[in-house]
């Protein structure tokens, strides 16, 4: 068949939200009634769990013109996470600030979700920048939505130069890796020789692809955006840019790295440093737990202290990426699966104290249990998960990650080559309990100032859905191999189908 | 067997507890005392029957009520429960104290249904790690405590209770983090994927690791234990809590620390406790003696009661490094005896004397003739005062002396220190007594003279005499049958069959 056609046929998820956007475009010039917000959120979702079904019913794995799309297990499980995560940023969307041109917002969010779909399913140089860039632009104008916000306008600003400079590096360290391997294929460069894995030049391309790569999983030191972005920008845009991005940004740095460029890992033992990504990716991983963890110390935001928070959290999936190899890779998506389930649900409740209350500062947070206690208990769950503490799903994310990291290198000796890493994220990871305690105890400690801003029970989707993912999280702590089972099958899959393609190829 | 379930009941009668205490709606909060009452009393009726089903046949093996049912396959981890003799004296002492725990905050009645959910999450999470078999389900257990000790605290603690209760929780959490170190490094490093102590016990871990790891651990279940120099955590953390919380903390929570020190890192690392036995048995030592000498030099009560159990922490930690069956044995009794003599302590210095009187200063309450206004609190005060000096008859004197004895074969120039301590008990537990409770007249009429015209203070209530008395008899109890708790406690550690049957085998000196 004609791969234009195959195109047509395999991407049929991205059409469908595509579609659904120029729908909700077209219903958004409909009359502003009441019942306006409810038809655009209900067409939306309608559109987004039909792309989900679709991608559900049809499990053909193929591999479109040498890596231009690759629909296989995998990318289909990481594709219907997605596009879950951003059906919940468009839930919140409906409830929250954004009260004109609700519905090119929520295209912009479907337009963003297509991009982050073609990217996890690239294993192509070229297919892998067009993804991020279709993936960032929306992202760019849903940061500064909020016109009549000089925040915001700046948190775009600050975020578009920023993106653009980081796009800029990224497509120089392609063109130089591209320049000495003359391939833009995943697959193919994995077939490279060792003599090209150790060439300075190649080095320094993979290297620009890192710092590339670096601002859009906001790692240290490209991080500098995160803060003003996530306080700056509407929160459900927060919210988005803290969960699918992220994770379609992990899903594709970890198959740039380990499936593209397994020979020019080099090594982060910390006696036997050698050049390579390795030690390029440790370095940075540390950087950002330590500055993500010390600098959330002293906000008195809660979407900044989010914002730091997701700097660290980065540190700690980055490091799961130093434990190549598929056990490594299923410690990073549960966690950052986990991780946007956390933090979404955590900016959902900013959301909905922000709109009643007009702040995210801390004291906007006070007594909070006492008028809402549902979802007082949400945010303790969401903190304590982010901090790590059992028995929620964030714990068991860290412990799968840190021993896929430690037992990458050992040997019966007694020796652990990434200790010196791993002291500092489990060190970091105790510090960071302070700040969550910080939000938890404005939540449940001090009491309100008084009755008027109450926060009262929320009835709207909104606080549906957070509870949805406080039980998730809860859920998946209790019996983590809820998630983990998916998470095995879908890579084993995508090995088995990555097999028969090379031995149906001659 | 059905009897298999009884420790893990114990968990599920805490968790039922905190269930139904939740599902309490707000109208009916005053209910919820009477929930974790229950909770507490069936968990305690669990503990000992799991304690009378015990088997102490002489070839028995002695981790019984085992249980093992896959948890997450894939990475080895499984919800592995067993209960050998020092589990099941730690299980005891946890139901004790949660049923005593909660007759002395009966009088809570700020937000109770939170209060009492915190609580039972405390006692479950305590029970858990007492009965863990697998290090991963018992790290989950040891950090579930962490997070209510610190809500417990800053909601409805007194004395400077957010300082205090974040202190304590920073301290927990370092703790953890070399725990959880040293418990990665385990896991990467076992032959096996798995956690479980039993097939962990049979590893050869390599000596590099062991020099490491075994520190790493101890000192992160130590900072728990309120070990020397990371214990500045217990005194403010103790005095900021409300009164349960304080005989949690003293009584159970430390004994989290001990216990770890002794199932995992003692246990796992033969080779690394050799290496760090003498500086660890100084720490304990110093502690010991520092512990007596700061609470003889404190101004408020509950003070000198949370560095008395700095002092008595020190004799668990120097008796377990003895490495001998009486030192050992002295040890774990001596976990179960401070749990329900600083219990009694906290008991009487939070609730019954700081409720009423509303102050913690010992001269100001010599001033308040206690001995007269509060007779009942006085004789509860001199019984446990005389329990904690380790008077014979006492549960506390048994264990002291084992602990010395112990240690007078295994270090004997320690002895001359811990002595000491012992004195030194002595002196600041006679000292807080006297000068709070009988003070000499011309001392109490210079002290406070204003004291004399208050309005009288309220009686002593039941459920505070249920409670105390259920503690006095506890102590005096053991103190008149030890025997009772040093079998199961002997077995563990002589029984061939037993994990830590290496720890008495002759030390490699």
């Amino acid at each position: 068949m004609n791969p234009a056609f195959q195109l047509f046929k395999y991407l049929t998820p991205e059409s469908f939200l595509a579609e659904t956007a120029f729908f909700v475009l077209i219903a958004g010039l409909v009359r502003a009634t009441a019942s306006r917000r409810t038809m655009l959120l209900s067409l939306t979702l309608l559109g987004g769990l039909a792309s989900i079904a679709w991608i559900w019913i049809h499990p053909e794995s193929i591999n479109i013109c040498h890596g231009m799309a690759v629909i296989d297990p995998l990318t289909r499980f990481v594709k219907i996470v997605i596009v879950a995560l951003s059906l919940v940023a468009c839930v919140y969307a409906a409830s929250s600030n954004v009260r004109e041109h609700l519905a090119e917002y929520l295209a912009l969010i479907l337009f963003s979700t297509i991009g982050m779909m073609l990217l996890v399913s690239a294993e192509d140089l070229l297919m892998i920048f067009i993804g991020l860039e279709m993936t960032s632009i929306p992202l760019y104008l849903l940061t500064g939505y909020l016109k009549r916000s000089a925040a915001s306008a700046e948190a775009a600003l600050k975020y578009f130069l920023f993106g653009s400079v980081a796009a800029a590096f990224l497509l120089f360290g392609l063109s130089l890796i591209y320049g000495v391997t003359g391939s833009t294929s995943l697959q193919a460069l994995a077939q490279m020789p060792r003599s090209t894995a150790s060439d300075p030049l190649f080095l320094t391309g993979v290297a620009l692809a890192l710092a590339g790569f670096g601002f859009k999983v906001a790692a240290a030191p490209f991080h500098l955006w995160a803060p003003d972005v996530y306080e700056g920008a509407p929160t459900p845009s927060a919210a988005l840019i803290a969960s699918g991005s992220k994770v379609a940004g992990f899903l594709i740095l970890a198959k740039f790295l380990t499936l593209g460029f397994a020979k020019a890992g080099g090594s982060a033992i910390w006696s036997l440093l050698q050049p390579g990504w390795l030690p390029l990716l440790a370095v940075i991983a540390a950087a950002s737990v330590i500055v993500g963890n010390l600098a959330a110390l002293s906000q008195s935001n809660v979407k900044r202290i989010l914002a730091y928070s997701a700097i660290a959290q980065s540190g700690y999936m980055l490091l799961g990426l130093l434990a190549t190899g598929n056990k490594g890779l299923s410690a990073v998506l549960f966690y950052v699966i986990v991780y946007a389930l956390t933090t979404l649900g955590a900016f959902g409740v900013v959301g909905i104290v922000e709109a009643r209350r007009g702040g995210a500062q801390l004291h906007h947070f006070d007594g909070l249990h006492r008028s809402a206690p549902g979802l007082a208990l949400c945010m303790g769950v969401f903190m304590i998960s982010l901090a790590g503490i059992p028995p929620l799903a964030g714990f068991f994310g860290k412990f799968y990650l840190f021993a896929g990291a430690l037992g990458s290198v050992s040997s019966l000796d007694g020796s652990l080559g990434l200790l010196w890493v791993l002291l500092i994220a489990v060190a970091f990871n105790a510090v960071s309990l302070y700040y969550y305690l910080i939000v938890l105890k404005h939540v449940f400690v001090v009491p309100a100032p008084d009755a008027a801003t109450a926060v009262p029970q929320p009835r709207s989707a909104a606080g549906f859905c957070v509870g949805l993912l406080a039980v998730a999280i809860l859920g998946l702590g209790l019996y983590p191999p809820l998630l983990l089972n998916p998470i095995y099958s879908a890579i084993h899959g995508a090995a088995r189908a990555a097999a028969k393609a090379a031995s149906v190829q001659p | 067997m059905p009897t298999d379930f009884f420790p893990t009941a114990t968990l599920l009668s805490a968790l039922l507890g905190i269930v139904l205490i939740l599902l309490l709606p707000p109208r009916f909060g005053g209910a919820a005392k009477w929930i974790a009452l229950l909770s507490g009393l069936t968990g305690f009726g669990f503990a000992v029957a799991a304690f009378r089903a015990y088997n102490m046949a002489p070839g028995a093996y002695p981790m019984q009520f085992r249980i093992n049912v896959a948890w997450v396959e894939s990475l080895g981890i499984s919800f592995a429960t067993g209960v050998d003799g020092v589990s099941l004296v730690l299980l005891l002492l946890t139901g004790i104290i949660a049923i005593t725990g909660v007759l002395f905050s009966w009088n809570v009645t700020q937000q109770p249904r939170a209060f009492f959910a915190l609580f039972l999450t405390i006692i479950g999470g305590v029970y858990g790690v007492f009965q863990s078999l697998d290090l991963f389900l018992l790290f989950v257990f040891y950090e579930i405590v962490i997070i209510p000790k610190y809500f417990l605290i800053s909601n409805w603690g007194s004395t400077n209770r957010e300082y205090g209760a974040m202190k304590l929780t920073i301290y927990s959490v370092a703790g953890s983090a070399l725990i959880l170190l040293g418990i990665l490094g385990i896991y990467v490093l076992a032959p096996d994927v798995t956690l479980n102590l039993q097939s962990l016990a049979k590893f050869h871990f390599p000596h590099a690791f062991q020099l490491w790891a075994f520190p790493v651990l101890f000192i992160g279940f130590g900072v728990l234990a309120g070990l020397w120099p990371f214990h500045t955590w217990a005194p403010t953390g103790h005095v900021a809590a409300p009164t349960a919380v304080s005989m949690l903390l003293a009584g159970v929570v430390m004994k989290l620390g001990s216990y770890g020190a002794l199932r995992v890192a003692m246990t796992l690392f033969p080779e690394g406790l050799a290496a760090w036995r003498m500086p660890l048995a100084i720490l304990a030592t110093i502690g010991l003696v520092y512990g007596a000498l700061v609470a003889l030099a404190q101004k408020d009560l509950k003070f000198v009661v949370g560095y008395s159990s700095i002092n008595h922490m020190g004799f668990v930690l120097l008796g377990l490094l003895t490495l001998n069956s009486l030192g050992l044995t002295g040890a774990v009794l001596q976990m179960f005896s401070h749990g329900l003599i600083g219990g009694l302590l906290f008991a009487v210095v939070g609730r019954m004397l700081y409720d009423r009187t509303h102050t913690r200063d010992i001269s100001t309450l010599g001033g308040m003739g206690l001995a007269k206004a509060l007779p009942f609190a006085a004789f509860t005060f001199t019984l446990a005062s005389a329990a904690s000096m380790g008077l014979p008859g006492f549960s506390g004197f048994i264990a002291e002396i084992s602990i010395l004895l112990g240690a007078w074969k295994a270090f004997p120039v320690l002895l001359v220190f811990a002595m000491l301590g012992v004195g030194i008990t002595v002196a600041f537990t006679l000292r807080a007594l006297q000068r709070s409770f009988f003070p000499s007249l011309a001392a109490a009429a210079a002290a406070a003279p204003e004291a004399h015209h208050d309005t009288p203070l309220p009686p002593i209530t039941l459920p505070e005499r249920l409670g105390a008395v259920i503690l006095m008899a506890a102590t005096v109890g053991i103190g008149l049958f030890p025997k009772i708790l040093i079998d199961p406690i002997l077995r563990s550690f002589e029984s061939p069959q037993s994990l830590m049957h290496h720890l008495i085998q002759g030390v490699a000196q």
